[in-house]
């Protein structure tokens, strides 16, 4: 395993090739572009397809027939064309189709800007899209991460036969760190439902359109099902000096690391102050949370928007503990920032 | 004259006509009973005049038809 | 006595939900054909639009999906270079071609994908009712456009055939009719002919075939095929637009 110096973006990308990836469907936009080039690069050295497609409509649907075929496969945009991949994306999960889409996060509503945001939070883990659904929403947190959750996440997708997001703030996208490179997967879950041809097989079909209101119900308890045992089985968070914790803060993705120094700040000024990064967006680790709770006074949710996952920690507490809300937009708020907040809290509340 | 035989799958004829309208003998006709769909279905009302062409199952839409020739 | 004209195994064993007189009955019969004759039912996969033929996948008798709405070019793309042995054809209605998905199914010919489309034109939006489609015909009411399509108001029909004939990644182009045993004979060769093209590996093929809609036209089955030949014909000649040697 060589260590290698790498950017977000592409790392992701690798990260993909390693874990079988061998179809890359995708249109242009800022700040995911390299995961494009990369995979523009590398797909004909290693006998994969790339196609750049015309639009994201046609770039998630394309995801949809190669999963169908049987192959892991990916697209990655950012906002405005996680916007247009929103029915494709509930096609994919109705379908059951393993698939991992990449959201590089810029700022928005609208045209937004270019800048990192965590914005989308709502679209990731509510599900844009029609229908009741879910897909797993992985975070990550630096450049290795971006390589490690991507092989999580094709895992995942084959496994459970789910669409994976992966988000990731723009910044994370184009930053460069030097990561441990993996290892090639060389297992992979056997697909017999696939429409590859139907050789020696009854025909398969892949279809998402269920008139019979009966069949729809069993469908989406079916599909449900699905859900609880990834509820069951797949929460993951880091957490960092909660043991103790006054005040425990809540941050995902490259936030949530940039929370962890500032807590380390927090603690020097004499805060009993202590982090859980989700890692797992959906599903969302309120286990880690509510065991926090039984000695936290305090929550505080740090995010770059105007507020989205702080629903989730209010919906995990059930009301028990007070959540408070820092929140920028189009920065990344800097450790001092945080750790400023951190105390004034602690100030306020008389615990320093 | 060559000879054929039409074979129609009586419950699926939805009684579109097309077979009547395009067949070359005359050969077929609607039939006075109605089938579970609640249509007259089509029937082979003079054999003898039936050459096995076929263009009555090269018209049809919905697989009544089946021909045999000798 | 010997039979000379049956099911094509290509065609499950099941009833058609369409339209007395439908020409969708006819069309997947020709391909099934066509895919029995050629012996590649067991390597090929049916994308399927949305539209009346929607449930064509409970009627073909190989490996299909069904697609978003216009995105069925896309999905064949990504199926066919995953797959490069296989056969992958898309059949789509007026909304699904010409509307929703026209970037699809310009850019599928663009690229020159090795897929072959059957674009199946009758004027209208069947499945939703008989709404106005990109291919309604000016003067033509439909329940959109219920005084008649006027060009100042509603534009003007679509010529797929020649406008998707014009991309270099096409390789052939053709529109054909089934109003007649002997378009509908020339359909079926068009059909075949196209998925030669794709076995050859030569481009993008595409069979626009001119179809009825008996139920949404207020017309009856064998009034549909003269209707079709009366007014369809002046707007969209049949004829090869493009193929390539």
């Amino acid at each position: 395993m060589s260590r290698v110096l790498m950017k977000g973006n592409e790392a992701l990308a690798e990260g993909a090739i390693l874990a079988g990836c061998r179809g890359f469907f995708g249109y242009p936009i800022t700040p995911s572009s390299e995961i494009a080039e990369y995979m523009a690069r590398k797909m004909p050295t290693i006998g994969g397809v790339f196609v750049q497609a015309e639009s994201e409509l046609a770039a998630i649907n394309m995801v949809y027939g190669g999963s169908s075929a049987g192959f892991r496969v990916m697209t990655a945009s950012s906002g405005p064309g996680i916007s247009l991949k929103q029915e494709g994306i509930s096609f994919l999960s109705e379908g059951e189709l393993p698939s991992v889409i990449v959201n590089v996060s810029r700022g928005g509503p609208g045209l937004g800007g270019i800048q990192p945001s965590q914005a989308d939070y709502f679209q990731a883990t509510r599900g844009g899209g029609h229908g009741d659904y879910h897909t797993m929403v992985l975070a990550p947190s630096g450049v290795q991460e971006m390589m490690d959750l991507t092989m999580q996440a094709f895992h995942w997708a084959d496994y459970y036969r789910i669409p994976v997001m992966i988000m990731a703030e723009g910044t994370l996208g184009n930053l460069m760190e030097p990561i441990t490179v993996r290892e090639p997967v060389t297992e992979f879950i056997d697909k017999p439902w696939v429409t590859n041809g139907c050789k020696d097989r009854a025909p398969n079909v892949m279809n998402t359109l269920h008139l019979d209101s009966d069949f729809l119900e069993k469908r989406n308890h079916h599909l449900q099902a699905k859900y609880d045992q990834i509820q069951q089985e797949c929460k993951r968070a880091e957490t960092f000096m909660v043991e103790d914790a006054d005040i425990v803060i809540v941050a995902f993705g490259l936030m949530g690391r940039i929370a962890k120094k500032s807590v380390s700040e927090a603690r020097k000024q004499g805060v009993k102050a202590g982090l859980i990064r989700p890692i797992t967006l959906w599903p969302f680790p309120d286990g880690v949370i509510q065991a926090a709770a039984q000695t936290a006074k305090r929550f505080l949710s740090v995010e770059i928007n105007m507020g989205q996952m702080i629903e989730d920690i209010k919906l995990a507490l059930e009301g028990r503990v007070p959540v408070e809300f820092y929140g920028r937009i189009g920065i990344s708020p800097n450790p001092e920032e945080i750790t400023r907040q951190i105390v004034n809290i602690a100030a306020r509340e008389g615990w320093i | 004259m060559a000879k054929g035989r039409v074979y129609f799958v009586e419950d699926r004829c939805k009684a579109c006509g097309l077979c009547i309208e395009f067949c070359p003998r005359d050969v077929l006709e609607f039939d006075d009973s109605i089938n579970i769909l609640g249509y007259h279905p089509v029937i082979l009302a003079k054999p003898e005049g039936c050459t096995g062409c076929a263009i009555c199952g090269l018209m049809c839409p919905d697989l009544v038809i089946t021909v045999e020739k000798e | 006595m010997k039979t000379v004209f049956q099911k094509p195994k290509s065609l499950q064993d099941n009833k058609f939900h369409y339209c007395p007189g439908c020409t969708h009955g006819i069309i997947h019969r020709l391909i099934a054909e066509c895919l029995d004759e050629m012996d590649i039912r067991e390597r090929t996969i049916g994308i399927c639009p949305v539209g009346c033929s929607v449930l064509a996948y409970d009627y073909f008798n190989f490996d299909t999906l069904e697609a978003a709405h216009g995105r069925a070019p896309a999905i064949g793309t990504a199926i066919k270079r995953l797959l490069p042995d296989r056969y992958v054809f898309t059949y789509q209605g007026d909304g699904d071609l010409a509307s929703i998905g026209m970037a699809e199914i310009v850019h599928a010919s663009l690229r020159a994908e090795k897929i072959t489309t059957f674009f199946i034109n009758n004027t209208l939006y069947g499945m939703t009712g008989g709404q106005m489609a990109p291919t309604t015909l000016l003067g033509q009411v439909a329940t959109t456009c219920p005084y008649g399509r006027k060009a100042e108001w509603e534009g003007y029909p679509a010529h797929m055939a020649e406008l998707i004939a014009q991309n270099e990644g096409a390789a052939y182009v053709c529109r054909t009719a089934v109003n007649s045993p002997a378009n509908v004979m020339k359909t079926k060769k068009a059909i075949r002919k196209a998925l030669e093209v794709q076995q050859r590996g030569l481009g993008f093929s595409m069979v626009e075939i001119l179809s009825t809609c008996p139920t949404n036209w207020g017309l009856s089955p064998v009034e549909a095929m003269k209707w079709m030949e009366d007014k369809m014909f002046p707007t969209y000649p049949l004829g090869e637009f493009k193929s390539v040697e």
